[in-house]
């Protein structure tokens, strides 16, 4: 990889390539029935965990609160493509038998607003009110590898390796995660070339491989740490057959092989740095709304912009921060004006950071493959089809 | 440290319009009290209380429509040190911005039996293009939170702290569902800018473009997909005229799909 020092303070280097499968399961996995699962998720609920999962909501997977499976999308699939979701029905029972949500977790770890601290005037006097960071346990269910790597791409940033952000570092060091291996392959979906799933080989307390053509249907459950072991254990499982063992993998190469989408992961870091003033960039300039959807969806796009505001007395101030977004001009705003003020130098400042200048930041890339970035771009953007453009000489 | 030498005093000022921006300010329930402790609310005709002289602050609402208005504006920006545009009429012309592109004299011969004794002008327009306008708080009607933070600011003398980029962004951070990915329906949200909460779309409608357009529009590529989506020149037309029709990228695009 060509260096461009200056850039970013260069991450020590990452191994590249997919991890090891999941020889970090504390025990054989077990099987677990509707039921089983069900219990489950009322153990958490004891042990004074939110339950956070896939509920379809206005046409949409999206994650919220939940109860039980029954408020889980069973029997939904998903249809995407590049600006186009729709839900369709599956013809079996399946739970997780969706492609990836509208959203990621994102929201729930570092949500659109925070309050940092407020403060109040009187007279001469200050008095500065810190914002305690937030103390809920939190149990995601479902969560899918690519959004297992998204997490530890925040993870990186946000909680490094100095102080970190203690709002993240208070909801992420809570949460409880039960991942699912993708059963399908989303429209938009490119996990597979970007090393990031469709199988979740970290960073869970527990994996469920959902056997939907199983009857009863059942889960295959993999422990990934004590936590999720000792959760299995309270509640009734058997251990898994040969055969269960069997299907989850040819579950999961089924799903890698009908990835909607796909996207060639060798060196992009030269190629878009070696090409910043390719005539597509301008191209899709024209096509791109600087609507900022693709980063509010993006699983890994994290930026922030702090403000202050003042009330009408001038006595209570505030200090909170909020999503931003490299396509709105105050985010490359420094005296005078905005350093980005075309569209196509957003995007290609968007596109390059995330699938380029992440790895001299990070050490590795900014993308997991979710998709999400193509789907709910409303003009259907697709950052694979770029990464073609770029890759093909220019015309004339 | 801030000291509070004297409140300042605030005007309300109304052209063509529905009210309904200048009584965002009464609706300010929660906030009149604290509100009435920082400001003299020197002219407010809507409220009561009238009084003559120079005003700090001028709040402004409506479009410039007849000639009285236009000379009347002008008085307002001399007794004014900041006048603030109000609205979709005063930032964009507003409903009544649809004349611009028809005869306002032919609508007025179809409505009033004695169109002679109007004085009425051809077109209908936003405040800042008449006079110089320090703020321009969109939206039909505004949102009073964004009404109270821009007295707040100027009270403070800083920059009010409100959006200018798309309501998608606003969509997602409340977990809308996106309309026109979901269900195909033609929503303007990507070139309009943020300020209402992503009403429209949060009860599943498209945004009809109240606050006028963002800071970097492209509403010729959101036009290419909703006419992919089945929009004909006619609906794409009436979706850029509606509340905002005189702001000039929306006004701009809608040219492009006729007259």
């Amino acid at each position: 990889m060509q260096a461009y020092p200056g850039l970013y303070p260069v991450a020590p280097p990452q191994s590249a390539g997919p991890e090891p499968l999941m020889t970090s399961a504390l025990a054989p996995p077990q099987v677990l029935t509707h039921a089983g699962f069900d219990a489950l998720l009322a153990e958490l609920k004891r042990s004074g965990h939110r339950l956070l999962g896939p509920i379809v909501r206005d046409d949409v997977v999206v994650y919220d609160d939940i109860e039980s499976t029954a408020d889980l999308p069973r029997g939904w699939t998903d249809v995407q493509d590049g600006g186009h979701y729709r839900l369709q029905r599956r013809g079996d029972d399946a739970l997780f038998g969706y492609a990836v949500s509208a959203q990621s977790w994102k929201p729930f770890l570092h949500p659109p607003g925070q309050r940092l601290w407020s403060a109040r005037m009187r007279g001469d006097a200050v008095q500065i009110q810190p914002e305690p960071p937030p103390s809920e346990r939190m149990a995601f269910v479902g969560a899918r590898a690519c959004e297992l790597h998204a997490i530890a791409l925040m993870d990186r940033a946000l909680l490094g390796t100095g102080p970190g952000d203690p709002y993240y570092r208070a909801r992420r060091a809570q949460v409880f995660i039960i991942a699912v291996n993708c059963s399908v392959a989303g429209g938009t979906c490119f996990c597979d070339s970007m090393h990031a799933g469709p199988q979740v080989t970290a960073g869970f307390d527990l994996a469920l491989t959902e056997l939907s053509d199983q009857s009863p249907p059942v889960f295959l459950v993999h422990s990934g740490t004590t936590a999720g072991s000792a959760v299995l254990a309270a509640v009734p499982s058997a251990p898994a057959n040969a055969a269960q063992i069997a299907a989850e993998q040819t579950i999961l190469a089924h799903t890698r092989a009908s990835m909607g989408r796909k996207i060639s992961s060798t060196n992009l870091h030269d190629l878009l740095l070696g090409n910043l003033q390719h005539p597509s960039w301008t191209e899709v300039g024209e096509r791109c709304l600087a609507c900022g959807n693709c980063t509010m969806v993006c699983p890994t796009c994290m930026c922030t912009s702090v403000a202050d505001v003042s009330d009408l007395s001038g006595e209570r101030i505030s200090r909170s921060r909020r999503w931003d977004s490299c396509y709105t001009s105050e985010f490359s705003y420094l005296h005078g004006g905005s350093v980005r003020h075309s569209t196509a130098a957003r995007y290609r400042q968007w596109l390059t950071h995330k699938l380029a200048t992440w790895h001299d930041q990070y050490g590795s890339s900014g993308c997991v493959g979710c998709g999400r970035c193509i789907t709910w771009c409303p003009v259907g953007i697709d950052l694979t089809e770029q990464v073609r453009a770029i890759a093909a000489p220019p015309a004339g | 440290m801030r000291t509070v030498t004297r409140k300042s005093r605030l005007a309300v000022w109304k052209f063509a319009s529905c009210d309904g921006c200048q009584l965002t300010l009464l609706d300010c329930e929660d906030d009149l009290l604290a509100l009435a402790a920082t400001v003299e609310i020197a002219y407010f005709p809507e409220a009561g209380p009238m009084n003559s002289g120079h005003y700090d602050v001028s709040l402004v609402e409506g479009s410039i429509s007849t000639p009285a208005a236009l000379e009347h504006i002008r008085a307002i920006r001399r007794r004014s040190t900041h006048l603030v545009a109000i609205g979709a009429c005063a930032t964009a012309g507003g409903i009544q911005a649809l004349r611009n592109f028809a005869d306002a004299a032919e609508f007025a011969a179809a409505v009033y039996p004695q169109p002679e004794y109007l004085r009425t002008l051809a077109t209908s327009t936003p405040i800042a293009e008449h006079v110089p306008v320090d703020f321009e708080l969109r939206g039909c009607p505004i949102d009073k939170q964004a009404l109270l933070e821009v007295l707040a600011a100027l009270q403070a003398g800083r920059q009010p702290v409100l959006p200018h980029h798309s309501v998608c962004i606003e969509c997602k951070a409340r977990s809308s569902a996106c309309v026109m990915v979901s269900r195909g329906s033609a929503c303007l949200g990507p070139v309009t800018q943020a300020g209402c909460g992503a009403l429209c779309p949060a009860y599943g409608r498209g945004c009809y473009g109240c606050y006028g357009p963002q800071e970097a529009p492209n509403p010729a590529a959101l036009s290419a997909r909703l006419g992919a989506l089945g929009v004909g020149a006619q609906t794409m037309r009436r979706l850029y005229r509606t509340f905002t029709a005189e702001a000039a990228a929306f006004r701009a695009e809608s040219e492009r799909h006729g007259a």
